[in-house]
């Protein structure tokens, strides 16, 4: 497992620190600068590798999500595919059916997606480690068919799914719509990395950490477990249900068969590549999952899945903690080189 | 009140099963006063000790800390009302840097929630500086502050002891559990921490009850000592009379009294 101490806490810190003055000016500074450099690809990308991108940004958020309650507070979750799905069709129906504007679905998919996590959390605390992976499994495996039932039809569109309208870019923009939403995605992100990050700095996210590594203790230092437990399944549950609402109006469409197991799987698996417990971890989670297997399928196209296994063995070698441990790993090499 | 103990232990029965682990103990410890706990392997010190923290619910009786009852409160409640403690074999947060240790004691001084915190509101600010000064008083005061940064489970034994110290610490208690803290010490390190513990409660104010093998430590350290064996209490008095007590040189040298040869 990685841990906090990852090395880009230490650029990040100055977000958390005390010292008020310009705080404002530099957290501009930053996530202008994030999305700026990520917001580069616009110039020459093609509206498919923008949308590439644009997923890769919704699987970063999504991952966000599950790392927030897996990587920082331990409890286990196999099933974060599920919230991503609710907030898919939460959007995709209120769109379609209540003609409500793309931007004003994202709080109710987020709100609605909470009040499901915050739901789960509760028996979540009884369950622990393993239990709770499987049974969060279990809901990950009963959500496509959920959404295919007869009752709901008119509303989820069945097996066949719902088609909804890619929002137009704003005229002052001047971008294309592809372009547009992209960036609409990346500011998004962006907001959603920032709060994370001031958060996981404070008392609440050392609260998370502190439950993970030792609940008794946890407990001796006046922190309500219960609480902070199913509050972070609730956040959790959240932003990744807000990252599916973005996927849906990205997709234009939404269908059970999206949101399958391997869905979950995938987003575990970008967890565990970025960083377990990292803050920037899910952003190379999010690209990982988006592009390597277009990657695999261009090494071979017989056999995609072979060599994206091969991949991602190589990658849990190499960096056994993520993405996010890959500058102190060098780091670690180059003194042992410097004292060799 | 005024002249109410800080502590009261009264009539505590703990059963586990069929076996009565103690056995109607009552006693207590006064305002800034060291009170050391002894008593053989199995005697229900621990038992006892877990009581006050809140770790067990006793079956009968009652404890009372400064004026009101704690039986029964919530764990996370115990340092709220000024009952901070530290852990027999050590529990630190391992991955967690000294500092945030240190600062994860003084959780329940703060205020912040999830939005504010997210947020970054300025009041949180100046709430994570003021206690972010307070972690770092408390790290100089026990030489932690070149190692400030270092995730704990890396650092020696004796280190992790002294964190654990810092991390109760911050927490403001009025009453300081220490369950063995010389366990695992070598001697120049148990008679550091005799000094440490005098110099806490002068500094801090603060009571402490120590639940201790070494019997020098205790000896040296504590205003009062009581004794358990059995379940039951067999002494109380000062760090001599316990010294001296017929009951307590038995139960420690195996000879068990007439009365209890059953």
């Amino acid at each position: 497992m990685s841990t906090s101490q990852n090395p880009l806490a230490a650029t990040l810190a100055p977000v958390a620190t005390p010292a008020r003055d310009g705080v404002m000016l530099r957290i501009l500074i930053v996530l202008g600068g994030f999305v700026a450099i990520a917001a580069v690809p616009i110039a020459f990308a093609s509206s498919y590798q923008l949308f590439q991108l644009t997923l890769a940004a919704t699987y970063a958020i999504a991952i966000l999500g599950l790392n927030i309650v897996t990587g920082f507070n331990g409890q286990i979750s196999l099933g974060h595919g599920a919230f991503y799905a609710v907030g898919a069709y939460t959007t995709a129906i209120l769109m379609t059916h209540f003609d409500v504007p793309y931007w004003a679905t994202l709080p109710i998919a987020a709100a609605i997606c909470g009040v499901i996590g915050f739901g789960i959390g509760f028996p979540a605390l009884r369950l622990g480690g393993l239990y709770l992976a499987l049974t969060t499994f279990a809901v990950a495996v009963a959500v496509p068919q959920i959404l295919k039932y007869k009752g709901v039809e008119d509303w989820t569109g069945g097996v066949q799914g719902t088609f909804l309208v890619k929002p137009d870019a704003p005229e002052f923009t001047g971008l294309d719509n592809d372009q547009y939403l992209y960036l609409f995605v990346l500011v998004i992100a962006a907001l959603l990395f920032l709060m994370a990050a001031n958060l996981l700095h404070s008392r609440i996210g050392r609260a998370m950490r502190s439950i993970r590594d030792n609940p008794i203790a946890a407990e001796a230092m006046g922190m309500d477990i219960a609480r902070i437990k199913t509050r972070t399944f609730a956040l959790s549950a959240a932003i990744t249900g807000l990252a599916g609402a973005l996927s849906a109006i990205a997709v234009e469409f939404v269908a059970p068969d999206s949101f399958s197991v391997e869905l979950s799987i995938n987003l575990f698996v970008g967890m565990v590549v970025g960083g377990v417990g990292s803050i920037v971890g899910p952003i190379f989670g999010g690209l990982f999952v988006v592009f390597v297997p277009n990657l695999a399928e261009s090494i071979a196209r017989a056999a995609p899945g072979v060599i994206y296994g091969v991949i991602l063995i190589l990658f849990l070698y190499l960096l056994p903690q993520g993405f996010a441990g890959f500058p102190r790993r060098i780091g670690a090499l180059l003194r042992q080189r410097s004292q060799g | 009140m005024t002249d109410a103990a800080l502590l009261e232990v009264r009539d505590i029965v703990v059963r586990f099963g069929g076996v009565t682990a103690v056995g109607g103990v009552s006693f207590t410890v006064e305002d800034q006063q060291i009170c050391g706990l002894i008593g053989p392997n199995g005697a229900g010190k621990t038992t006892l000790f877990n009581c006050i923290s809140g770790i067990y619910r006793p079956n009968e009786g009652e404890i009372r800390f400064a004026g009101s009852t704690v039986t029964g409160q919530p764990k996370h409640r115990m340092i709220g009302l000024g009952i901070g403690r530290t852990f027999q074999n050590l529990a630190l947060f391992k991955t967690l840097s000294v500092r945030d240790n240190v600062l994860a004691g003084a959780h329940h001084l703060g205020r912040a929630g999830f939005l504010a915190c997210g947020l970054h509101l300025p009041w949180v600010g100046r709430e994570a500086a003021a206690l972010g000064a307070e972690a770092q008083r408390l790290m100089a005061m026990l030489d932690l502050e070149s190692v400030a940064e270092v995730p704990v489970a890396s650092l020696p034994f004796g280190t992790q002891k002294r964190v654990e110290m810092a991390r109760a610490l911050i927490g403001q208690p009025r009453l300081l559990l220490l369950d063995e803290p010389a366990g695992g010490l070598n001697h120049g390190e148990v008679d550091e921490l005799a000094g440490l513990l005098r110099r806490v409660r002068e500094e801090f104010r603060l009571s402490i009850l120590l639940v201790e093998h070494h019997m020098n430590l205790v000896m040296s350290v504590s205003d009062k000592v009581v004794a358990l064996d059995f379940g039951k209490k067999i002494a109380e008095g000062t760090p001599f009379e316990v010294r001296n007590n017929d009951d307590v040189i038995a139960a420690y040298l195996g000879e068990a009294p007439h009365d209890r040869a059953a």
